[in-house]
């Protein structure tokens, strides 16, 4: 490496670009390589092949007929199921996101903000993840007594005489469904809004307040735009789960419920690897264009 | 610009946090149209004090006067005062103009006039040119003068400045006080500064507050701090004092003699009249007193006399400092005229003499 001292005041530009030699440039490439070979293995490889065998043919006791066809896609766009399936999968997400937004926007301005003591913010954290302390299906099963037909909720309510009959709708329905992604999905909403919203500077508050701002305006003038890296993170973690779930439409849904990623899986579960690569590719092209979209909005990359 | 200059008066303002008294009981007035600085060592209780005058923080006992009105209990933005942060706490995400018109925004104000009057007070420091550009892409004086048009956009009636150059580079430091100084001369409301520099507390204010463990030292004028410190504390910490300390022989006719190491030392006294035998302070200025090299008739003449073995000698331009150890105590400090020094050099380890008048010793009240 070249060590360079110049007498050229320290402004940002300067101070970026050291100068750079060819062997130092190898070293960079070298020191790059091995997340390079784990992402292209287990990434792109994958992916590729993904997208290779979505334009195979296939039959009954052929799976695999290598080809190239398009009508894996057209069969996916020309299906009204297709459409159907989307519109259910991205009303979720939209609720999801919602949802997940507003409770963890709202804890994490709690926890950053209203509490501080360092000890009781970790201890409060703790608390936040010890639903990951079981597996995600276990979380979700242990829905089912609470919702069920002779379940918690429903005996409680019947006990209270609030209704005479149990609620239908607790369980296997698009309530569960929404229930179970919220349950397991908020805390990726909470954790990238926290870890923003604790870089606030608090005298920012300060000066806000001694500016005349309300708690409202704060909020709205200073905390929301400074997490804006925070919410557009979880969002991207939100959506893209809830995107491609479909254990919890399973388990939670009562097969009465379609997610696009399900549909994936029973063609999967039939055998019919061609038209589940059309499927997920559109799908890999869904999501990655909410995302885009997303940051399209919020520059993480400036902000981080 | 409208802003009315009030008066500022803290009456027994405390502050603690759990047991510890951060601010104690203090009494100040500041009048109106007033530089005024609080010094003193950090943890002394100057940030407090600011920060209590902001509102920014509970006041614990006492009570806040801002022109006739008790400001103790109402909201920062209600006080009319504005404060600027130590690390000016400008909004990251919005461009000098909009967070100078934040206020305004707050306030309601449509964007053609906020602007209109935000770019106005980006005049006022010289920033106008950079009224689109981000805190992040400015300089660190820069974003200065972007926090303090911000905290003048308020009209404030008193701007609080909690350590306002300690981010700057000593150059740059230079530059900003003068400049803080003619913007609170040109727009007559008092400044309240708070700084751990004596150097900056004497450059800029009309009123020097030297606080220290939670209480106000003294309070005055910079050639009333300098020249006549009440407390061994406030002579050492503005500097250039030496603080002698020593035991009464006698008093007569207001001028008090006293025995101090390697001497004798007699100061004038008004008031109090401390009794033989007791300890006492005296401070000397470093540069009010006299050396000579020490001869046989030494030891009975001069009232304030103390010789001692010269420790070191530091050459620093246009004076030279001279440090002599006269026996217990610290060394004390003699700064000599670099050409009064050439005549009659001194090394380490010659007997020196040192001789100051009378009218050049003050008595400190409290023990040294």
């Amino acid at each position: 490496m070249v060590m360079t001292a110049t007498d050229l005041p320290s402004t940002e530009a300067a101070a970026a670009k050291p100068r750079r030699s060819p062997v130092g440039n190898a070293y960079a490439y070298l020191q790059a390589l091995p997340m390079a070979l784990i992402f292209g293995v287990f990434f792109l490889i994958p992916i590729a092949l993904v997208v290779v065998v979505s334009f195979f043919d296939y039959q009954s006791f052929d799976i695999l007929i290598p080809d190239f066809v398009t009508f894996n896609y057209t069969d996916v766009f020309s299906s009204e199921v297709t459409y159907r399936t989307y519109l259910q999968t991205l009303t979720f997400c939209l609720i999801v996101w919602a949802i997940t937004l507003v409770l963890g926007f709202t804890i994490a301005h709690f926890l950053a903000f209203y509490i501080t003591s360092l000890p009781l913010q970790i201890v409060c954290f703790l608390i936040c993840t010890i639903p990951f302390w079981t597996s995600n299906v276990i979380r979700m099963v242990s829905w089912i007594p609470f919702l069920g037909r002779n379940g918690l909720v429903n005996q409680g309510l019947m006990g209270a005489g609030i209704t005479d009959e149990p609620i239908e709708w607790l369980l296997y329905s698009e309530f569960a469904v929404i229930l179970g992604y919220v349950h397991l999905y908020t805390l990726f909403m909470i954790v990238p809004i926290f870890n923003s919203m604790i870089r606030i500077d608090k005298s920012l508050i300060e000066a806000a307040k001694d500016q005349g701002a309300t708690s409202w305006q704060i909020l709205k003038n200073v905390v929301i735009p400074l997490s804006k890296p925070g919410i557009a993170i979880g969002s991207v973690f939100v959506l893209a789960i809830v995107m491609g779930d479909f254990i919890t439409v399973t388990v939670l849904g009562g097969g009465q419920i379609a997610s696009v990623a399900k549909t994936i899986q029973t063609e999967l579960s039939y055998l019919q690897f061609p038209p589940a690569a059309a499927n997920a590719v559109v799908l890999l092209g869904v999501s990655i264009l909410m995302i885009f979209a997303l940051l399209r909005i919020v520059d993480i990359r400036k902000e981080l | 610009m409208v802003a009315t200059a009030q008066t500022l008066e803290l009456v027994h303002l405390t502050k603690s946090y759990g047991d510890t008294l951060a601010v104690n009981a203090i009494d100040l007035k500041v009048p109106a149209g007033t530089y005024c600085c609080l010094l003193g060592p950090s943890g002394c209780g100057k940030t407090s004090t600011l920060r209590m005058i902001a509102g920014h923080e509970a006041v614990t006992a006492g009570d806040i006067i801002l022109g006739t009105d008790n400001i103790t209990d109402i909201p920062p933005a209600q006080r009319r005062t504005a404060m600027m942060f130590q690390n000016y706490a400008l909004f990251p995400h919005l461009s000098c103009i909009d967070n100078v018109a934040f206020s305004l925004k707050m306030r309601g104000i449509a964007k053609a006039e906020r602007h209109a009057r935000a770019g106005k007070l980006l005049d006022l420091v010289q920033m106008a040119e950079y009224a689109k550009r981000r805190p992040n892409q400015l300089s660190g004086g820069q974003q200065q003068r972007v926090a303090l048009a911000r905290a003048l956009v308020t009209e404030p009636s008193m701007l609080l400045l909690d350590e306002p150059l300690s981010a700057l580079d000593p150059f740059l430091r230079v530059r900003m006080r003068a400049e803080l100084k003619r913007l609170q001369t040109d727009l007559g409301i008092s400044f309240i500064h708070v700084t751990h520099s004596q150097e900056e507390a004497m450059a800029l204010a009309d009123l020097v507050v030297v606080m220290n463990d939670g209480k106000i030292e003294q309070a005055g004028t910079a050639r009333d701090v300098f020249g006549r410190p009440r407390t061994p504390f406030v002579a050492r910490f503005i500097g250039g004092h030496n603080v002698v300390s020593g035991r009464v022989d006698a008093v007569r006719e207001g001028i008090l003699m006293s025995k101090v190491a390697g001497g004798h030392a007699a100061v004038s006294i008004a008031g109090a009249k401390p009794s033989a035998g007791e300890t006492i302070a005296i401070a000397v200025r470093s540069d009010q007193i006299a050396l000579r090299p020490a001869s046989a008739n030494d030891g009975a003449a001069n009232d304030n006399e103390v010789t001692g073995t010269v420790a070191s000698v530091q050459y620093q331009g246009a004076f030279v400092e001279v440090r002599v150890d006269a026996g217990e105590g610290e060394p004390l400090l003699v700064t000599v005229p670099d050409g009064v020094f050439d005549a009659a050099p001194f090394k380490e380890g010659d007997r020196a003499v040192l001789t100051w008048s009378v009218d050049h010793g003050h008595l400190l009240s409290g023990a040294a």
